[in-house]
């Protein structure tokens, strides 16, 4: 302290590394190095593996099973099939959202390569044996794999354990194969509107079922620990505290007696959310063996039986003036949420937060009906970059605008930018019930459309097609609804859905947070600590950040809906500034002042109009620990639990350029430029990078994903020989760009983007492709856009000659 | 089951081994060597996760078995910086340009891109994406990976012209 002359601002600044600075990933030291730390990497003394026999059928009765050969290979120590699961009432799961599951098919198999016996061994291999040995006994019956065909009149019931209950957790059933309505908006209204409407548009919106498939499929270690009665659980979970209560609710075992550790996650993608009988199985197996066991799913298992993502059937509607003012939506969606409803999302919301629909625009009336079903297909349906279905709503709606503007024969972004909310409506209330925290729609459309020199585009488009080429432009400009979120809205299991930081400052003035969520791959390590940097003038360097072990991290709920910077972001913020008012006590008592006369100075603090009085953070943790002011606690860490007051809406615009060849239907993008508005930017770095990730799996979805079933209820293409995974010679050069709307109510302004580019990117990319058929008054094509569909759509139109 | 012994080099070190004729090779470096740079993707050799460089060449772990690597030289991610720590040049650039993100993909990756710029020390962008399209990542949209293998590539021929 004293008079020796500090660094500059701007040095300090630099030094400090906080918000804003485009910081190197601390993480990155292991991964380049193989010195990560995945959960396969964990290996435990006595370690054993388990892995299971899965159904050959979409739907069929088991009549028996035989393990007695399978237990006689050598290495194959036990065989846990539903009988064994029951006594302790474990061959069901509760789901989080309200219905149950079976952990091993109980009676009746539901859908194909559903979980039927866990063969637990010394090594995978001799599982692998085991599970060839072991004999079970089907009587395959009828399999369902199309909800509408579910919903019919005299359909087989598929879930007789459920039938002749009114409800299955999310409000009353209509068919024993229902499983839910939701109703939202206001009915009366939207009718009257489109009763009124002189224009009226109609389109059905088939969003296809996908899979998020990161690279590292699901896995876990269970080790109980049989002296101490400590069940340790490794595994992939997005959520880690989450799992340790539905463990503690499904198993019996106190909350205090689980301990789960989330490793190293390679890619979760809303995969790693939910509960899956692997986990169940894994820790029943170590509580009766007293040994760890591991169970990794393979990638057949991985698309075949966990988390899928969509499978909409939607239909909407778009009422409006001949001018191009939209005055209503409808929608209905009948949703395939296959043969349990267990997706992993806010248990309140069996739709999640699909009622976003009305998208960017100021719509006065809509209406919203979403009918859930089961069907012989693998459960989920949340999942893969898509903040609770908004991924849906905003494709239906940006479809659905491109639809209205071929009608009115507007141009898409002129009928967009029309019916746009204006800057001055924000806070805005939509027709389905959210508040929009900020936004400015216009600027950043304005600057998307000049960036790729839009009115260009249009006019070489024109040309084109005069010679009789297709070339698309698609535009879509999303508005999401992340951060979940305000626990009057949301909530898990009845866990409202706040987030943790816990920080503690060490004496020498170094840090060390720990957070809730968990990084599956976003940087946490990085940016979290940037945003504590420049809350508490501690450089980033200096802090080190912990997540995803329940015994030392504060609860949160995880890392999932573009949540992380939302929630446990403005938690950090908030306990930095608990540590800073700390400090300035500390240093107000030290420098003799009042603490109003102390300022802020990026690292420490300063008297007002004497800059050259003033105490470093550094100096002042070493304080906290030996000379704190008369009264005051020793010691400098700060806890902060954020229950956010609202959800952000991050948006952008983004607009892509194709050309298709109509000779062979091959789509290839030519330009992608990608605005993207999260609000403050902590790591454009990251931010970029999470955009490049985002887009390349909104490629994959638009271009070439599906998981198709066939009528027997086979799943097809469950190999990376067939489901289509983006090489970096299909995936264009992704252009990105930004504007900065801070959201008004989050501590720091940020908003989030980890799912913006999926959401926006789908839409944009669809658009293209069917804008290249408008001319030829195609409205709607159903995704995937490969070449051999686009070749259908030409050879229907005669064009492929 | 019988076990086979196999000999091989493995980062350098020599290796004596006993294992199934049946054990992968992944599995044998991931579980018999204690190595936690190669990892499992996919099973059928299409994501590249398990990518290692086996005499020479890029080879996928996941489907070749341990016994084929007999008598071979084989180098992990782990066996690519420098005796004295110095990280490989290939490694420094994924970390500057933030080539990964959950990292599962970054081993596999790095180890078939070590490999390419030995097949062609200077390719183009367009080289750079076809030399590495036996290798999945779900996160970076390949970006920042094709800006790290060509940054790379421009320190590795300096690196050799201000030796030379």
């Amino acid at each position: 302290m004293g008079n020796q002359a500090i660094p500059s601002t701007e040095e300090r600044k630099e030094k400090l590394c906080g918000m804003g600075h485009s910081r190197r990933r601390v993480e990155d030291a292991r991964f380049i190095q193989g010195k990560g730390n995945y959960v396969d990497d964990v290996k435990l003394p006595g370690q054993v593996f388990g892995d299971f026999v899965r159904s050959p059928h979409a739907h069929a009765r088991i009549k028996s099973i035989n393990a007695e050969a399978a237990k006689k290979i050598p290495g194959v120590i036990a065989v846990l099939t539903a009988n064994d699961l029951r006594p302790l009432g474990l061959h069901w799961m509760p789901t989080l959202a309200g219905d149950t599951q079976a952990v091993l098919a109980d009676e009746k198999v539901h859908f194909q390569n559903q979980e039927v016996a866990f063969v637990i061994a010394e090594d995978r291999y001799a599982a692998a044996d085991g599970i060839q040995a072991v004999e079970v006994d089907y009587e395959p019956l009828d399999p369902i794999t199309d909800p509408k065909q579910a919903m019919a009149k005299d359909s087989p019931v598929l879930r007789e354990d459920a039938q002749g209950k009114d409800s299955v957790g999310q409000g009353p059933r209509k068919h024993p194969n229902h499983i839910f309505s939701w109703d939202v908006g206001d009915a009366q209204a939207t009718e009257d509107a489109f009763r009124a409407a002189k224009v009226k548009v109609k389109e059905e919106i088939f969003y296809q079922r996908v899979h998020p498939c990161p690279l590292e499929t699901c896995g876990c270690v269970a080790s109980m620990d049989k002296v101490r009665g400590e069940l340790t659980l490794y595994g992939t979970f997005q959520a880690p505290h989450v799992v340790r209560t539905v463990v503690s609710l499904i198993s019996g075992l106190p909350e205090n007696k689980i301990r789960v550790i989330a490793p190293d996650i390679g890619g979760g993608f809303g995969g790693k959310v939910g509960a899956y009988p692997g986990y169940v199985c894994a820790v029943v197996g170590s509580i009766v063996l007293g040994r760890p066991v591991k169970w990794i799913e393979s990638r057949l298992d991985n698309l075949s039986t966990t988390a899928f993502a969509r499978d909409y059937h939607m239909t909407g509607e778009l009422a409006a003036t001949p001018d191009g003012r939209i005055t209503g939506l409808k929608v209905h969606v009948l949703a395939d949420h296959g043969a349990f409803n267990a997706h992993a999302q806010p248990t309140k919301w069996p739709a999640g937060l699909f009622s976003i629909v009305t998208g960017s625009y100021d719509i006065p009336a809509a209406h919203c009906v979403v009918d859930g079903v089961y069907t012989n297909k693998a459960p989920g349906g949340v999942a893969y970059r898509c903040s609770f279905r908004v991924t849906e709503a905003s494709y239906l709606i940006e479809r659905m605008i491109d639809v209205l503007a071929a009608k009115l024969k507007m141009d898409p972004a002129e009928l967009r930018i029309k019916n746009f909310i204006r800057p001055e409506q924000f806070p805005y209330n939509s027709a389905l019930g959210w508040e929009y925290d900020s936004g400015d729609y216009h600027t950043a459309m304005k600057k998307a459309m000049q960036a790729v020199d839009y009115a260009g585009l249009r006019r070489e488009q024109a040309e084109k097609r005069k010679r009789g080429e297709l070339m698309g432009i698609g535009i879509a400009f999303f508005t999401e609804i992340v951060g979940a979120g305000p626990s009057r809205n949301c909530d898990i299991l009845g866990i409202g859905m706040f987030d943790s930081c816990e920080i503690r400052v060490h004496p020498t003035g170094s840090a060390i947070a720990r957070f809730g969520t968990k990084s599956q791959g976003q940087g946490h390590e990085t940016t979290y600590a940037q945003i504590l940097a420049s809350e508490t003038g501690i450089p980033a360097d200096s802090i080190s950040i912990e997540e995803g072990d329940t015994n030392t991290a504060p609860y949160g709920l995880g890392t999932y809906g573009s949540r992380s910077t939302p929630v446990a972001g403005a938690a950090a913020a908030r306990a930095g500034r608990k540590i800073r008012h700390k400090a300035q006590m500390i240093a107000a008592y030290m420098l003799e002042v009042h603490d109003d006369d102390l300022e802020f100075d990026v690292d420490g603090f300063r008297v007002k109009g004497l800059p050259e009085k003033r105490l470093s953070m550094k100096e002042l943790a070493w304080a906290a620990y030996h000379q704190v002011p008369p009264g005051m606690e020793p010691g400098l860490e700060a806890v902060d639990y954020y229950d956010p007051p609202n959800f952000t809406y991050p948006f952008g615009a983004y607009i892509c350029v194709v050309d298709i060849d109509r000779h062979t239907g091959e789509a290839k993008i030519r330009r992608f430029y990608a605005l993207d508005d999260c609000g403050t930017r902590i790591n454009p770095m990251i931010i970029e990078g999470q955009v490049h990730g985002g887009l390349t799996e909104a490629l994959a979805i638009a271009m070439g994903q599906e998981i198709v079933y066939d009528e027997n209820g086979n799943v097809q293409g469950v190999t990376f020989m067939d489901y289509f995974l983006p090489t970096a010679v299909e995936t264009p050069k992704w252009e990105t760009d930004f504007t900065v709307t801070p959201s008004p109510h989050h501590p720091i302004g940020a908003k989030g983007v980890g799912e913006s580019p999926n959401v926006g990117g789908v839409s944009a990319i669809s658009n293209a492709v069917i804008d290249a058929f408008t001319h030829h008054g195609v409205t709607h094509m159903p995704m995937p856009h490969t070449a051999w569909r686009v070749w259908q759509q030409c050879h229907a139109l005669g064009i492929d000659r | 089951m019988a076990k086979t012994q196999i000999k091989l080099k493995v980062n350098g070190k020599d290796v004596e081994a006993l294992v199934e004729p049946r054990m992968l090779l992944i599995h044998f470096l991931r579980e018999q060597m204690n190595l936690t740079g190669p990892h499992i993707g996919c099973e059928t050799t299409h994501c590249g996760a398990c990518t290692v460089d086996l005499d020479g060449k890029s080879v996928k772990s996941c489907t070749i078995f341990a016994v084929q690597a007999d008598g071979s030289e084989l180098l992990t991610v782990e066996g690519l910086a420098a005796a004295d720590g110095t990280l490989h040049p290939l490694q420094q650039a994924f970390m500057q340009e933030h080539g990964l993100q959950c990292g599962f993909c970054t081993p596999g990756m790095i180890t078939r891109a070590y490999r390419l710029l030995q097949e062609n020390p200077n390719p183009s962008e367009e080289e750079i994406r076809w030399g590495l399209s036996g290798n999945l990542c779900r996160c970076t949209g390949y970006q920042n990976i094709v800006k790290a293998v060509r940054s790379a590539a421009t320190a590795i021929s300096q690196g050799r012209e201000a030796a030379e």
